[in-house]
């Protein structure tokens, strides 16, 4: 709130007036009291030695991860397979699924706001909501262990993110364009097809090659709970304390993460 | 011809944007509907083909009562009606082609469509029309490529390849500079007139409604206050449309050419004309 006071004939401008002044000084002071507070808390119930010992500890976890255990590169060629396979077919059938439920959820092409709608958004929300390791979880006991329950739970995971931004895109669209090709006398389909499609085109590209891109790093772990993939061969390491296998590993799955982002930064720049 | 009596709309906000208007349109007559903003330019041609549900009222295209229409019905008759828009609204990542065809969508199937099989007559008709308003050469242009009066040509070959009875027209000079405004009304006109269309025009410029329409009707609050000849458009008359101002640079002078007479020098006419492009501006 902006103020203006008149002194002596001239017209001063604050940006705020002094109350407003005051309440901002006193939120910040109220913020920085909370936050002292809560460090108090936690560093109550912290053991400092520990955490003072944690520089010599990583140092120590390090010089056991070095060198990396390059003889076991050719075992880890079949899980990075199988993990960039559970994030490709999870990212299809999530953006195969997520079209007709952006579509039922963007406010200009719902079939009917007060049912479809919120219907569609509920998915959404469930979907997101969801991480997809805990998807995974539950899916390992209901399908078994391995590659599908992984693709399921990427998949499930996926749905919500691709067709919220999708809905986004579809609400964004021009208006005009779509009423231009529904004056020709086209049908629904038809203003569908050469209306809306041609517009959110690029951003439904862009929503598909950036969910896989996340989803290369999701499936990396997914295997710690048994849904296939370069994770459980990383768990597996882990418990048996084998940290040079451990650390190629990581190596390995910052790798394939890289070439992933590369890749679909290409394809989004290819696309817009 | 089209007939539209007591056509009325009520907005869902509750304002009255058309109070009962009627409105004879005879075959072949160039209309310009002239107005204020929020007049109910935009409102009345969205009505006659339903864009815009009207709230009252009927709109009959030759004998066919266009406000009861059910969808399909509605969508056929759709077919005989071509618009072309203020802001082109061209299918932006559509080419020229697909965008002109696009007029045809309402006589194809949705596979058709969708596979962009159109029929040889249809794409015939494309070319023949593209090379009419002189774009044959950017059939395979995408739309966001053309310039905005090249556009507007497309939009005009949308419209009239869906071989419409009526054209209307909302605000096509609006986006564009004074010589491409002219030269997108004189085609329309001329458009028009080979088809022996009937086209109603809405438009924001005085002068140009003058110079290309051989009706003006002026619409202000949802009501028909003038309705007649372009050179009895008085001060008086411009006053009782849009309220008071001086209207001495908008009214066209007696001494001012005919404008058909620009389809035979356009460049003399187009000379004459630079001082009206300046006028332009002003109104």
């Amino acid at each position: 709130m902006m103020s203006v006071v008149v002194k002596g004939g001239l017209k001063i401008w604050q940006r705020r007036d002094r109350n407003a002044q005051l309440a901002i000084w006193v939120s910040w002071l109220a913020a920085t009291a909370l936050f002292v507070y809560c460090f108090q808390l936690i560093s109550e119930k912290t053991i400092w030695a520990f955490v003072w010992d944690a520089p010599a500890q990583a140092g120590d976890l390090a010089a056991r991860m070095v060198p990396p255990d390059w003889g076991l590169i050719r075992h880890l060629a079949r899980p990075i397979w199988d993990t960039i396979n559970i994030a490709t077919l999870g990212t299809v059938i999530a953006v195969i699924l997520a079209v007709p439920v952006a579509y039922c959820a963007a406010r200009n092409t719902t079939p009917s706001v007060t049912l479809v709608r919120p219907v569609a958004l509920f998915i959404i929300v469930a979907s997101r909501s969801i991480n997809s390791l805990i998807w995974a979880l539950m899916l390992v006991t209901i399908v078994g262990p391995g590659v599908f329950a992984g693709i399921i739970a990427i998949g499930l995971r996926s749905i919500g993110f691709c067709a919220k931004l999708l809905y986004e895109a579809i609400e964004e669209i021009d208006e005009g364009q779509v009423e231009a090709v529904r004056a020709t006398g086209a049908t629904g389909a038809q203003v569908s097809v050469y209306g809306i499609v041609p517009q959110v085109l690029p951003a439904f590209a862009g929503i598909s090659v950036f969910r896989w891109d996340i989803n290369i790093r999701e499936s990396t772990v997914l295997g710690l709970v048994g849904a296939g993939g370069i994770g459980l061969e990383l768990n597996a390491a882990i418990t048996q304390l084998h940290w040079t296998q451990v650390s190629l590993m990581l190596l390995v799955i910052i790798g394939t993460v890289i070439v992933s982002e590369w890749v679909s930064a290409k394809v989004r720049h290819a696309i817009i | 011809m089209l007939r539209i009596k007591g056509l009325t709309k009520r907005y869902r906000t509750g304002d009255l944007a058309l109070k009962g208007i009627d409105l004879d349109v005879p075959d072949s007559q160039v209309m310009a509907l002239i107005g204020p903003s929020g007049a109910g330019k935009s409102t009345v041609i969205r009505c006659i083909n339903r864009l815009v549900e009207p709230t009252a009222g009927s709109v009959a295209l030759n004998d066919t009562e266009i406000t009861v229409l059910r969808s399909a019905d509605l969508r056929r008759v759709r077919r005989r009606i071509g618009m072309i828009f203020q802001e082109y609204a061209l299918v932006e990542r559509l080419t020229v082609m697909e965008n002109v065809l696009s007029g045809r969508l309402g006589y194809v199937g949705f596979w058709q469509s969708w596979l962009r099989r159109f029929p040889q007559s249809d794409i015939d008709e494309a070319f023949r029309l593209l090379e009419r308003v002189g774009l044959d050469h950017m059939a395979d242009k995408r739309a966001d490529e053309l310039s905005g009066g090249q556009r507007q040509r497309v939009g005009i070959c949308r419209a009239l390849i869906q071989n419409p009875e009526l054209l209307l027209v909302d605000e096509p000079t609006a986006s564009l500079d004074p010589k491409t405004s002219r030269q997108i009304m004189r085609l329309i006109k001329e458009l028009c007139a080979e088809r022996k269309l009937s086209a109603i025009i809405n438009i924001h410029d005085v002068m140009l409604a003058q110079m290309f329409a051989e009706r003006i009707v002026g619409l202000r609050l949802g009501e028909i206050v003038y309705d007649g000849p372009p050179n009895e458009l008085t001060p008086a008359v411009l006053t009782s449309i849009y309220g008071e101002e001086d209207w001495s640079a908008t009214i066209r002078k007696a001494a001012d050419e005919d404008p058909d007479s620009g389809k035979d020098s356009v460049v003399p006419f187009e000379r004459s004309l630079s001082d009206r492009d300046r006028l332009a501006g002003l109104t």
